[in-house]
């Protein structure tokens, strides 16, 4: 018992998945995802995500690696004797039964006793807002409701761990971010562990509790949504989680980088001195300065080259002679905002840049 | 200026709208009004005379009256012999789909489940028999099940006595299963082919064991795949003749050899009319069935 408690919800040791010779989908990762947690596998297209959840419900088995669920070594289990259950992409449910067919289908594998079975399936389909639905066929129904009958599909079974691949991801932006809230208030309410495949970022930080951060079969880095932000590992972390303008150079103190057109910032980093590194400018800790409005602190002079009008916000894109820079400034009212042409300063907090390996 | 005349171009009125679609379907119906024809001629007509033939009366000299109506014929088909072939028909042709279908399930699940270059190949060795001529080829099963033929000689030679099999039911269902055999394979492979087998996986997932999801998703999902393959096979079945024929010898009398016999030897065409229009009524019925239930899919 005592061991079962400091045991991972799932726990990858140099997991490797290879299809034939020379496709290596999963590159001998290691994680640890903890219980009850809210846990975000996030990269671009084709970086593995998919085949590591496919290998945790076990429709994929690795090439090498451990893989354990709640301290329960997984090998080459069939997926039918796993504790988790998985909220498909494409939702697949089955398309000849009804709505409560399809949410009771686990339980009915399980054995539960048919009266049973149905009355915890009109449950899960009341949970998710869609009492009145049960007799329907999958295809009666639109695309977000599939998307919720396939979760309560899953979680009727109460599995120990649920896998969620980009399930938001046919929906559109507003039911989208309706069913983020909801599925964030459900996984509290519930308490099971989420394992949450996407690749839209700002969906990976609204709702995890961390973050992995996916490229070419491997972890670049596994944080909090906010060290993640913050505190990217790297040039591509820093790029791919929000936006940002990496501006190139090489490290002179643990104080000072000098860019590459020449100019000394100071900046804090745990760099080796003479590294070349980027450092990452948030287009939102930006500020903008007319030319004789000179900031203290770091800044640099350049062009307004266009101006993009965002309802919240005015989006820059200031060009200097060395490279080009998004600026985003927040609209307010009483202040006017650049236009294309202007020559500008543009200044920045010291607290508000960080400094990854280029 | 503004062409105030021209058709195309102006502002739609529903009207217009109407006219345009009229003129849509009318294209349509002139395409296909070659095949249209075709059909009128040479299959509804032979129908019709086949319909009026099997009310009309059979005259001494083996001719046909048209002028008395009656169900004579049809009142015919309740006698003992003919009732008799029509349930041995009936049956052997039920036989022969039960036995493609338990032949040809497994193998159309295996074939939709391998590599698109495996399964091409594998395809063309269903049609290869096509190749070859029908009449041919029950010959060859004559000489295949005939006596002291390579299946006799086989089961010789393992101990088991000669085989004569020739000129018996089974005889006649093993060629008819030869015959049709591709035609359940056909339709199970491409019902079986078009699964999303992310619903298999999605079954696994919720606990089912793989037979299970065999049961609950891929044997539903492949219905359509069963019903017209049975279609396909049953149909020809029960109004074969050439097999019967070739394999069944004289002792078997089925419904097609039946037909053929009171339109050629005994010259009654009003018999061998209404039991064709029976036989027509059967396959019509099952068509039927099948096009109410699941059709779309086909
Ligand atoms: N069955 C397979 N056979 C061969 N290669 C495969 C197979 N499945 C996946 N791959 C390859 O493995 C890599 C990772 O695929 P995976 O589906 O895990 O990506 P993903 O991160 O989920 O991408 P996406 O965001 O597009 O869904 C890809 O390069 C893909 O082409
Ligand atoms: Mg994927």
């Amino acid at each position: 018992m005592a061991e079962e408690e400091i045991a991972a919800a799932v726990e990858l040791q140099g997991l490797t998945k290879r299809f034939g010779a020379d496709v290596t989908a999963v590159d001998s990762i290691d994680l640890r995802i903890e219980d009850g947690e809210f846990f975000a596998l996030l990269g671009p297209s084709g970086c593995g995500k998919t085949t590591t959840l496919r290998m945790i419900a076990g429709l994929e088995f690795p090439t090498e690696g451990s893989l354990r669920i709640y301290g329960e070594e997984m090998g080459t289990l069939s997926p039918n004797k796993r504790p988790v259950n998985t909220v498909f992409q494409n939702y697949a449910l089955f398309p000849h039964m009804t709505v409560l067919d399809n949410v009771a289908f686990g339980l009915r594998m399980q054995k539960v006793d048919k009266a049973e079975a149905n009355k915890r399936a009109q449950e899960a389909i009341e949970m998710v807002r869609l009492g009145q639905m049960a007799k329907r066929k999958p295809n009666q129904l639109s695309g977000g409701q599939q998307q919720r009958i396939a979760l309560a599909r899953a979680l009727v079974n109460r599995p120990k761990v649920l896998l969620l691949d980009e399930p938001l991801g046919a929906l559109d932006l507003k039911l989208r971010q309706e069913m983020q809230i909801e599925l964030k208030s459900l996984q509290r309410e519930v308490g099971i562990t989420f394992v949450f495949v996407t690749h839209d970022q700002e969906e990976a930080l609204t709702l995890s509790d961390r973050i992995a951060v996916m490229h070419d079969g491997k972890f670049l880095q596994v944080a909090s949504p906010e060290n993640m932000y913050e505190r990217p590992a790297n040039r591509f972390v820093a790029d791919f989680i929000g936006q940002t303008n990496l501006l190139e150079g090489t490290v002179e103190d643990a104080e000072t980088v000098c860019l590459a057109n020449g100019a000394r910032v100071s900046v804090a980093n745990d760099k080796a001195e003479g590294a070349k590194v980027a450092v990452s400018l948030r287009p939102e800790r930006i500020n903008v300065h007319a030319l004789d409005d000179k900031p203290d602190g770091p800044s640099l002079e350049g062009v307004v080259s266009s101006v993009t009008y965002l309802g919240t916000a005015h989006s820059y894109r200031i060009a200097m002679d060395w490279m080009e820079i998004e600026v985003r400034e927040e609209n307010r009212p009483s202040r006017g905002h650049f236009n294309a042409g202007d020559s500008v300063l543009i200044s920045w907090h010291s607290d508000g840049v960080w400094v990854v390996d280029n | 200026m503004v062409d105030t005349e021209s058709v195309n171009g102006s502002p739609v009125t529903p009207e217009l709208e109407k006219a345009a679609e009229r003129a849509d379907s009318r294209r349509g119906f002139l395409l296909a009004l070659p095949a249209l024809g075709f059909l009128t001629l040479f299959f509804a007509t032979p129908l019709v005379i086949v319909a009026i033939y099997s009310f009309a009366t059979r005259n001494r000299f083996g001719g046909t009256d048209l002028s008395g109506w009656n169900l004579d014929s049809y009142r015919r088909l309740g006698e003992p012999i003919v009732r008799d072939i029509l349930y041995r028909s009936l049956f052997l042709a039920f036989i022969t789909t039960v036995i493609c279908l338990i032949f040809a399930y497994p193998f159309s699940y295996y074939l939709a489940t391998r590599k698109e270059s495996v399964r091409n190949i594998m395809l063309v060795f269903v049609m290869i028999p096509f190749w070859t001529n029908f009449l041919v080829r029950n010959y060859a099963w004559r000489v295949l099940l005939g006596n002291g033929g390579p299946l006799s000689q086989a089961t010789e030679a393992v101990g088991l006595g000669e085989t004569s099999i020739l000129f018996t039911p089974t005889a006649v269902v093993l060629g008819l299963v030869y015959g049709y055999l591709p035609f359940m394979v056909l339709p199970l492979y491409a019902s079986i082919e078009r699964i999303d087998w992310r619903l298999v996986e999605a079954s696994r997932d919720l606990y089912a064991s793989g037979w299970t999801s065999f049961r609950k998703i891929i044997l539903p999902l492949s219905m359509p795949g069963v019903i017209a393959g049975s279609i396909l096979v049953f149909i020809p079945s029960l109004g074969a003749y050439v097999t019967p024929e070739l394999l069944g010898g004289a002792k078997t009398t089925l419904l097609g050899s039946y037909i053929v016999t009171q339109f050629l030897t005994a010259r009654n065409w009003p018999a061998g009319a209404a039991l064709s229009m029976v036989l027509m009524i059967v396959m019509l019925i099952t068509t039927i069935i099948y096009f109410r239930k699941d059709g779309k899919t086909l």
